[in-house]
């Protein structure tokens, strides 16, 4: 079976965020599967990732927590293929699949604790973990998406920000950086790919991957303020009206502190924040409503109006 | 060394004139300062070392060893170099104010970052790294129900 098949039908982690704030995130890579053609099964009874807080507390924890929802797609579901769009939950599962291929230690508390669990054991290579970008890359690809259009991004420019979590670190992400097609860790171009398919001028973004101090927006929010501010700020001066998004952290983030920077330093930056699939399911002719632009923080209404896109 | 909070300043001030060459090594100067400082604050001597022709790219080799957080400026070190030259390898393209603009926001965000890790070393350790996978825990994991 070739990839682009195999990816057509997937079992679709949302995890946590996108049932809470990044709920336009969910809602807009649901209708572009739908509008695309490609099959989304949502993993049964699904669990949090290990996420932040409990990788803090013992990482191994973490790992059995993401092999649980490995092994519920390959065990349960029969599953070959898990796309979790979120950085955090898609960084946690590739982190758990390496350790598992790794660290006998890690194998044998995960396999303990799913005992006590009651569920079996997921066991490294059973299923591939991709993000969002890789399925509508893959299973779709540029030219499929490009004959799909109905209405073109053409005159929007983007910056793609990526985030961190997406390809760092390096080694827990063995299929990237493998030449021509595959996905670079130190430049990633998966979601400016795709939205250049969809007629879209992306800008040079050298923060691409850059901290925007998202894990310390509570603790220390002053200094995720001034990292943001300094991202939107190159966008900008990168010639960008919009920052395209893969991550609901990053994404919320880049909203809130967009806000907060008005607000606390008095500097204010015009420019639009969007989920790449928000971009993508306007451009497959979707309204915005349908795919949870009135559910953004910002308001980027009267902009899309104006590029004809609402 | 001048003081962390300096550097800041030293950033915004640097400008096109009297050439933006000049602005580039400046900008190239004041970024290797900032890992000067987290690299001092870890007891150790910053390297005179280049990688790849740039000794920001070794300070950032060096910053980073026993802390995989701190690759999460890796690609920024890179850019800076990348504009660096651009800067100097292109100097009559049309757009090298803009460009040097671009070096200072880069440069700037290293500053945020380092500056910000130097107050919680942890900024980055949550994205950016795989911590070291621990060789021994304290946690009881339980006994499995059939055992």
């Amino acid at each position: 079976m070739t990839t682009k098949d195999k990816y057509k039908k997937v079992a679709y982690y949302p995890g946590c965020a996108l049932e809470g704030s990044g709920h336009s995130y969910n809602r807009s890579t649901k209708a572009v599967g739908k509008a695309l053609g490609l099959d989304l099964v949502e993993v049964t009874n699904w669990n949090c990732c290990g996420a932040m807080e409990v990788k803090n507390v013992d990482p191994k924890l973490q790992t059995y927590l993401s092999s649980r929802v490995m092994s519920t797609a390959a065990n349960e579901m029969d599953m070959d293929v898990v796309m979790a769009p979120c950085n955090g939950c898609y960084h946690n599962l590739k982190k758990a699949e390496y350790d598992l291929g790794h660290d006998p230690e890690s194998v044998d508390v995960v396999d303990k604790l799913s005992k006590k669990a009651g569920h079996k054991t997921y066991e490294s290579g059973q299923v591939e973990t991709i993000h969002a970008l890789d399925w509508i890359k893959d299973a779709i690809g540029e030219e499929g998406l490009a004959e799909r259009v109905k209405n073109s991004l053409s005159g929007i420019k983007v910056a793609n920000y990526y985030g961190c979590m997406y390809t760092r670190p390096r080694h827990i992400f063995p299929e990237k950086d493998q030449g021509p097609g595959s996905e670079s860790t130190s430049k990633p171009h998966f979601m400016d790919d795709l939205l250049a398919a969809a007629g879209a001028e992306n800008v040079e973004f050298p923060l691409k991957t850059a901290c925007c101090g998202g894990a310390h927006t509570l603790s220390d929010s002053d200094m995720s303020t001034k990292l943001v501010l300094n991202i939107l700020k190159t966008a900008k001066l990168a010639g960008a009206d919009v920052i395209a998004t893969e991550c609901p952290t990053c994404h919320s983030g880049l909203e809130m502190h967009q806000i907060r920077a008005e607000k606390v330093l008095g500097e204010s930056v015009d420019i639009k924040i969007l989920y790449f699939t928000q971009l993508l399911g306007m451009a497959l002719g979707l309204k915005p409503k349908k795919v949870g632009v009135h559910e953004n923080i910002s308001d980027s209404i009267s902009f899309l109006r104006e590029k004809g896109l609402a | 060394m001048r003081p962390l909070n300096d550097i800041e300043t030293a950033i915004a001030a640097v400008v096109p004139e009297p050439s933006p060459q000049a602005g580039a090594d400046a900008l190239l100067r004041l970024s290797e300062e900032v890992i000067e400082h987290w690299i001092v604050a870890r007891e150790e001597e910053p390297t005179s070392d280049k990688r790849e022709g740039f000794r920001l790219l070794a300070l950032h080799r060096q910053g980073a060893k026993g802390d995989p957080s701190f690759n999460a400026c890796r690609e920024t070190c890179r850019e800076i170099a990348y504009h660096y030259n651009l800067v100097h390898m292109q100097p009559g393209h049309t757009e090298i104010t803009n460009r040097l603009e671009m070096m200072k926001m880069i440069s700037s965000h290293l500053y945020l970052f380092i500056s910000g890790k130097m107050q919680v070393a942890e900024l980055g350790e949550f994205c950016c790294s795989a911590k070291p996978i621990r060789t021994s825990t304290e946690f009881d994991y339980g006994t499995p129900k059939e055992a």
